[in-house]
């Protein structure tokens, strides 16, 4: 289930195995059968650190998810509580516990804390009078999850809005802590690059860490050559464009949460019903895992997307080339060489009809290119000019797509844009409203008060006066701005750093604007800036960006200096502290791939998001209104 | 090393030996003479109250506080009444105890925490005698008066004083006498001449030790052991019975042929101790007995207190600190004289293999034929826990580890944890800690209540390392040491010790984040229910922006008024004004709704934010318009944003008060013709759509009436509109319809290559060839332009 996480340059598996250690350490703590309660908000994260064999082979019998009232029976001499240190579930729980002891059914109660154990928690448990009732109470410590073969993620959703709305800096202080475990795992890193208060704010901690940690040096020589910690702020931009990578389209289209899509299942039917007529039909959503194990999508998900049906088309004619070899197997040695081969070829034929279906999915709603039939069973490939699905959403689509390049590419981004306007006057979501607005925010260095009262007063008269706080949240964070210099810094940002490419490669890239088709992400940018030629060329830009740029560097233990071998590449951990798009992803595994790059990244974050679960995160809802 | 067993003394099978634990860093100048001294067991502190040289009313005498060390902790003059007795508590509180039963209780630091009394009856008769005592119920104290009488506190926290019953014949004190803990109570043993009694609740038992030597007239002096299972008596015949503390065995007597009573009389027993033994001390004199007749003698040439511990008897006098206490058997094993147990040959092997000499094979050899290497490990490494030289601990440990490479399946563990102990051990019974914990000690006593003793004496970057080191896990290590510090910070210096944080951890504080967060919400919460000057705080929380937002984001979740206050008291009005907001939405009742956004529209006014003021305002405009259609129509609008109520408004027909609203509101034209237009395309009412576009020239021209009408799957009406709108839109609108060829004919008009492209693109293979061909032709003419 996890061979994936060893295939890159950095072995992460190890820290997954980490991970599991000290999950077994715990269930083994509790002797006997056992049940888990959770918090369903844990659930994804675990996924990827443990399946249900491995609770199985311990002993977990059951599991629930946790909600008020009584527990539900079950046979067993545990119940572990595995939930977030947060108040209102140590509510639920006290509640679970005091209607449990009612029924006489002598159950030993057990609770572990993901990823801190919290005194005010243990304090309202005991408020409760059920804190006595636990045996075990311990904690979890999950910061850094190893989600790919190249990708860690905290899975914080609040980290950003905590980070710059709340000036709660926990999150900041985990990431420290989680910097501080890959560290031990995988040797010091030598050299910090960061930009940003809260990038400095981490680094900080790291060194002061170290300093408490003297004397227990790891003597591990160090797989990270360099850390980049980037801050969310200073590149406000990127998540609020529409990511037009494979994988950053179904994030964008569906969600992507822990790895996993749902997707509508009428698409996946005709793969299912051989034999027995569309009989049923599935109704309930096709649950798909979505990483590097699969190797059809290792490949083209970071491709553009304009890029995914030749790449599609092009193994679709491999593996229907591989089948007809069998016409050409003639000893039996041959025959049994293509039989062994058999189970990869249907995998690989089922991964391609999957992402085939994905892919037509994603283009009813995007752009119409090419399209894959799939014929029962016969692959017919075809160019197709001419099917008018969903002519309306694929419409909208485009005419988003045009304003987001107009603003980003600086055009009348200090006037009211008609689109937003429309899109309001027809209530479209108002998320999407939101991301257009900082946009031009962002791209026009802030609005000018009155375009800024203007689109305010569009919004809160049309969705509600509520939509105030969410405003006010934006505006704090500083997505929304009002003007306050008339200079705007954001077209010699664009020009320094290439932000907009006019020639972009969807097809076979060379820069990483391609993953927005135009534009390049600017902490990209910035990354690649920096491994090459240095963030000294580009003093004068860093400047205009919030929060300040550094460089630290850590001692190594003598004899743990690396000597890098002539041509080897340099491995960077860029952290974007706040959350990072899968498209920003695809750009760092574009450089790492790159012949003469010299460097390969591996990404860390709080949070995979996109601009929807972003602006989502920052939005206030009152409670009544939430109901 | 080749003295180790130097200061070895035998006693029947066993030897005994006495360590130098410190050079006292105390200087006094008589010694201990004419001081009450209390130590701690444990290696706890040592308090001194040295009594002045002349009784005048002018001395006061003074009290000091000392490490096991001599480093003093604290020193002050007495001011209180006459002190009789000084006591330590289990979790190293000073008890003073007065002539007049008042028990005053001081910290190590010697800071007064409270006090109590221990009964009228002691204020009248006055209190001869006291003890302080230790059992599983914490600390007690016990004392006998004037009138000859005991009263008892078992447990000094939770006080319940007990009158022990009258003694028959006793007159003033007895001639000696101990606290027992036997049957999970406490009870009384005193001595009153030959008389022996058990004293409890309810009785006053006489008792007889078995076999007590018949010579005897008086008891003169008692002992009951760290465990409370042993007994040890002193007669005047200077005879000493050993025995059990139940008095139904006898262990041993011995004569000591001294017959003046001793200073003091303390057990000496090792847990799983080859024989009982007992420490005597005199003037000048100290003598170790056991079960033979022989008897150990040492000259003290000092004052000198002893104390009992779990594993020995410490000896504290005016410039040494010495370790009295039976050998282990595995050091005994390892290195007595011509000893050949396997750990014997293997630190023999070892010492052979450091000078490179074949020796170390034939040792080896030899343990490995008689299949002891495991065993011979074992003794290195428990021998090792039993050293306090750090170089002895070293060379066993070095011997133990040489042997386990010779051992396939040897468990790690045991070795592991003796080294990680042991520097733990060393690093706190450095002087400048100053707790000389025996290994055996330690592990009574926990890591955990190691850890309280150093956070006690406000050593927190020790016990942060020692936590570290071991790795406690972070809420019982790490966070338990930084909570306690930063609440003792905290008490200390009011809610400014975010300021103090830089003697401990200099710099930023965000280390520590997530631990002072817990402690200090915890603390202040309770800082604020005790009504402390809510005022007062928040100002000096004004200065510390990383605890404010914490305390902010505590109350969001906690404590919402609180959260009010603190808003109010930093004039952020803007946050109040966002507060009323929320708090408006919880509201169910429309006027306190209103009048929650009128305490908003209040403050948004007074932060200047003249746009939040306004719409607020206007919501409440909205709300009032909503609630009086409502009951006037029989509608139900109220809480609907100003768009829906417009649109429900327009498809109800109420057209006369959506103009108001659109009116009053200022809705700008466009909005208002997509929102009628939508409401009169839902309604199918084709005509009234007809006539609104005729009313005047659309504000959105007319695309949008095309894609309402197909939108309704009306493209019958959409055509009406196509002819309408702008050369721009053309190709648009005839798309829009379905028009394929009427596209066709646009984009070639306009020779826009784009549109062009988008027309083709929608093309089918069914489509007309001669369509087909017209439109690639005029691609190609326009990209040539």
């Amino acid at each position: 289930m996890s061979a994936h996480l060893s295939y890159g340059r950095v072995n992460l598996n190890i820290l997954r195995e980490a991970a599991r250690k000290e999950l077994r350490e715990f269930l083994d703590k509790c002797g006997g059968s056992k049940a888990i309660v959770w918090d369903e908000y844990l659930t994804g994260p675990f996924g990827l650190i443990a399946q249900y064999s491995l609770l199985k082979e311990h002993e977990v019998e059951k599991m629930f998810t946790l909600k008020g009232g009584r527990l539900p029976a079950a046979d067993v001499k545990n119940i572990i509580f595995f939930v977030r240190p947060r108040l209102e579930l140590m509510d639920i729980i006290a509640e679970n516990v005091i209607s449990e002891d009612k029924m006489h059914s002598p159950r030993d109660f057990h609770m572990l804390f993901v990823p801190r154990r919290s005194m005010l928690c243990e304090q309202r448990l005991k408020e409760q009078g059920v804190l006595g009732s636990f045996i075990n109470i311990d904690e979890y410590i999950l910061d850094l999850i190893p989600y790919d073969g190249d990708l860690l993620s905290m899975e914080s959703e609040g980290a950003f809005r905590e980070c710059y709305l709340e000036s709660d800096q926990t999150s900041l202080y985990h990431t420290a802590k989680g910097l501080m475990t890959l560290q031990a795992l995988y040797g010091t890193i030598p050299q910090i690059f960061g930009k940003g208060e809260c990038a400095r704010h981490v680094a900080n901690m790291m060194l002061r860490m170290k300093r408490e940690f003297a004397g227990s040096q790891t003597q591990i020589l160090p797989v990270f050559d360099s850390l980049l910690l980037l801050d969310r702020n200073v590149d406000l931009l990127t998540p609020l464009a529409t990511q037009l990578t494979y994988e950053g389209l179904i994030d964008e289209v569906y969600g992507i949460t822990n790895g996993y899509v749902k997707l509508p299942p009428e698409k996946f039917s005709a793969q299912k019903k051989q034999g027995e007529a569309g009989k049923d039909l599935p109704t309930e959503p096709k649950k798909m895992q979505l990483n590097s194990a699969e190797e059809l999508y290792a490949e083209i998900r970071d491709k553009n997307f304009n890029g995914v049906g030749a790449a599609l088309s092009k193994k679709a004619k491999i593996i229907s080339a591989a089948f007809e070899e069998r016409h050409s197997a003639k000893t039996v040695g041959e025959i049994k060489q293509f039989v062994s081969q058999l189970p990869h070829m249907q995998a690989a034929r089922s991964s391609l009809a999957n992402h085939t279906s994905i892919a037509e999915l994603i283009k009813d709603i995007t752009i119409r290119r090419l399209l894959i039939l799939c014929n029962r069973g016969k692959w017919i490939f075809s160019l197709s000019l001419s099917l008018s699905l969903s002519d309306t959403a694929s419409e909208a689509f485009f005419d988003n797509l045009t304003v987001e390049q107009e603003f980003m590419t600086g055009v009348d981004t200090d006037k009211v844009n008609t689109y937003i306007e429309d899109c309001i006057a027809q209530k479209d979501p108002l998320i999407k409203i939101l991301r257009l607005v900082c946009m031009q925010s962002v791209c026009n260095n802030g609005l000018k008060q009155k375009l800024l009262d203007y689109y305010k007063r569009e919004i809160l008269q049309t969705y509600g006066y509520e939509h105030m706080l969410t405003l006010n949240n934006l505006e704090k964070t500083g997505l929304l701005k009002p003007q306050t210099s008339t200079r705007n810094n954001y077209p010699t940002i664009r020009k320094t750093l290439k932000l907009w490419m006019e020639d972009a490669n969807e097809q076979n890239p060379n820069d990483i604007s391609y993953v927005y088709s135009g534009y390049a992400p600017l902490s990209i940018r910035l990354t690649q800036v920096l491994a090459r030629p240095g963030w000294r060329s580009i003093e004068e830009v860093l400047k205009m960006l919030p929060g300040p740029h550094f460089e630290e560097r850590q001692q190594l233990p003598a004899g743990l200096h690396k000597k890098r071998q002539q041509g080897e590449n340099r491995t960077t951990l860029v952290f974007f502290l706040g959350g990072v798009t899968y498209a920003e992803i695809a750009a760092l595994r574009f450089l790492s791939q790159m012949e003469d790059g010299g460097t390969e990244y591996i990404i860390a974050t709080t949070k995979l998001i996109n601009g929807t679960s972003w602006i989502k995160s920052l939005m206030d809802r009152p409670e009544a209104q939430a109901s | 090393m080749a003295f180790i067993t130097a200061n070895w003394n035998p006693l029947g099978e066993a030897f005994y030996r006495k360590i130098e634990l410190y050079e006292m860093g105390w200087s006094l100048r008589d010694g201990l003479k004419d001081c009450l001294v209390a130590a701690a067991p444990y290696g706890g502190p040592i308090a001194l109250l040295r009594q002045p040289q002349r009784p005048s009313s002018s001395a006061r005498p003074q009290l000091e506080i000392y490490s096991s060390s001599g480093t003093n902790m604290a020193s002050f003059p007495w001011k209180s009444g006459p002190v009789r007795q000084l006591g330590w508590t289990v979790c190293d509180d000073l008890l003073c105890i007065q002539e007049d039963g008042t028990v005053l209780i001081y910290d190590l630091f010697g800071a007064f925490k409270r006090h109590f009394s221990m009964g009228n009856e002691v204020v009248q008769n006055q209190m001869l005698e006291a003890k302080v005592f230790h059992s599983p119920y914490g600390t007690g104290v016990a004392i006998v008066t004037g009138a000859s009488r005991f009263t008892l506190a078992t447990n000094i926290d939770d006080l319940k004083l007990r009158r022990l019953p009258e003694v028959p014949g006793l007159q003033g004190a007895p001639s000696c006498w101990a606290v027992l803990t036997q049957d999970r109570q406490t009870k009384v043993l005193l001595a009153n001449g030959a008389d022996l009694y058990i004293l409890d609740n309810t009785s006053c038992t006489p008792v007889t030790p078995p076999g007590l030597s018949p010579q005897a007239c008086s008891i003169v002096n008692m002992a009951v052991s760290f465990s409370y299972k042993y007994l040890a008596l002193f007669t005047d015949s200077g005879h000493l019975w050993m025995g059990s503390a139940n008095l139904k065995d006898k262990l041993s007597e011995v004569d000591t042929k001294v017959r003046t009573p001793p200073k003091q009389m303390v057990w000496c027993r090792r847990p799983k101790s080859q024989q009982p033994s007992v420490v005597i001390m005199w003037d000048r004199l100290l003598l170790v007995a056991g079960e033979c007749t022989d008897t150990i003698q040492y000259t003290l040439d000092e004052e000198s207190v002893c104390v009992a511990e779990l594993d020995g008897v410490r000896i504290v006098g005016g410039s040494r600190h010495e370790l009295l206490q039976e050998v282990p058997s595995a050091c005994q094993d390892i290195f007595k004289i011509a000893s050949m147990a396997p750990g014997a040959l293997l630190l023999e092997a070892h010492k052979e293999y450091d000078k490179s000499s074949q020796k170390a094979d034939e040792y080896l050899r030899e343990i490995k034929e008689q299949s002891v290497l495991g065993e011979a490990v074992r003794q290195c490494v428990e021998a090792a826990g039993y050293e306090h030289e750090p170089e002895t601990q070293k060379t066993l440990l070095r011997a133990a580890s040489f042997g386990k490479c010779f051992l396939s399946n040897y468990p790690p563990e045991p070795f592991v944890s003796m080294c990680r102990d042991l520097k733990v051990l060393n690093a706190v019974r450095d002087y400048t800690v100053g707790i000389p914990l025996t290994h055996t000690q330690y592990k009574q006593m926990t890591v955990q209540v190691l850890i309280d003793r150093l956070v006690y004496r406000k050593l927190y970057p020790l016990a942060i390392e020692i936590c570290r080191y071991l790795k406690t896990p972070e809420y019982q290590g790490v966070s338990r040491v930084l909570k306690h510090w930063a609440c003792c910070a905290f008490c200390q210096t009011g809610v400014n010790f975010l300021d103090d944080m830089g003697p401990i951890m200099s710099g930023e504080n965000q280390t520590l984040h997530s631990t002072v967060r817990t402690s200090y919400q915890r603390s202040m919460v309770t800082y604020l229910k005790n009504e402390m000057n809510r005022g007062d705080f928040f100002m000096t929380l004004r200065n510390q922006p990383v605890a404010l937002s914490l305390y902010r984001q505590f109350c969001k979740h906690q404590e919402q008024d609180t959260l009010k206050d603190l808003f109010n008291q930093d004039d952020d009005h803007q946050e109040l004004g966002n507060f009323y907001v929320k708090a408006s939405y919880k509201e169910k009742k429309l006027e306190a709704r209103l009048s929650l956004l009128q305490s908003a529209v209040d403050e948004y006014n007074k932060a200047k934010n003249e746009f939040a003021a306004k719409a607020t305002e206007e919501e409440m405009k909205l709300l009032r318009f909503q609630r009086r259609l409502d009951e006037e129509k029989g509608e139900a609008l109220l809480g609907l944003s100003l768009q829906e109520t417009l649109h429900a408004l327009l498809t109800s027909n109420f057209h006369k008060q959506a103009e108001q609203l659109y009116r009053d509101f200022r809705v700008p034209d466009k909005r208002y013709w997509w929102l009628k237009l939508t409401a009169l395309a839902e309604k199918d009412d084709w005509e009234e759509m007809e006539k609104f576009a005729k009313s005047k020239k659309s504000p959105i021209g007319y695309l949008p009436f095309v894609e309402v009408c197909v939108k309704q799957h009306n493209k019958y009406e959409a055509k009406k509109y196509v002819s309408k709108v702008t050369p721009e839109q053309k190709v648009k609108a005839h798309l829009a319809i379905g028009d394929l060829e009427g596209a066709a004919e646009a984009a070639i008009d306009r020779r826009s290559e784009g549109e062009i492209s988008t027309v083709l693109s929608r093309c089918s293979p069914t489509t007309d060839r001669a369509l087909l061909e017209r439109l690639n032709r005029a691609r190609s003419t326009a990209s040539k332009k």
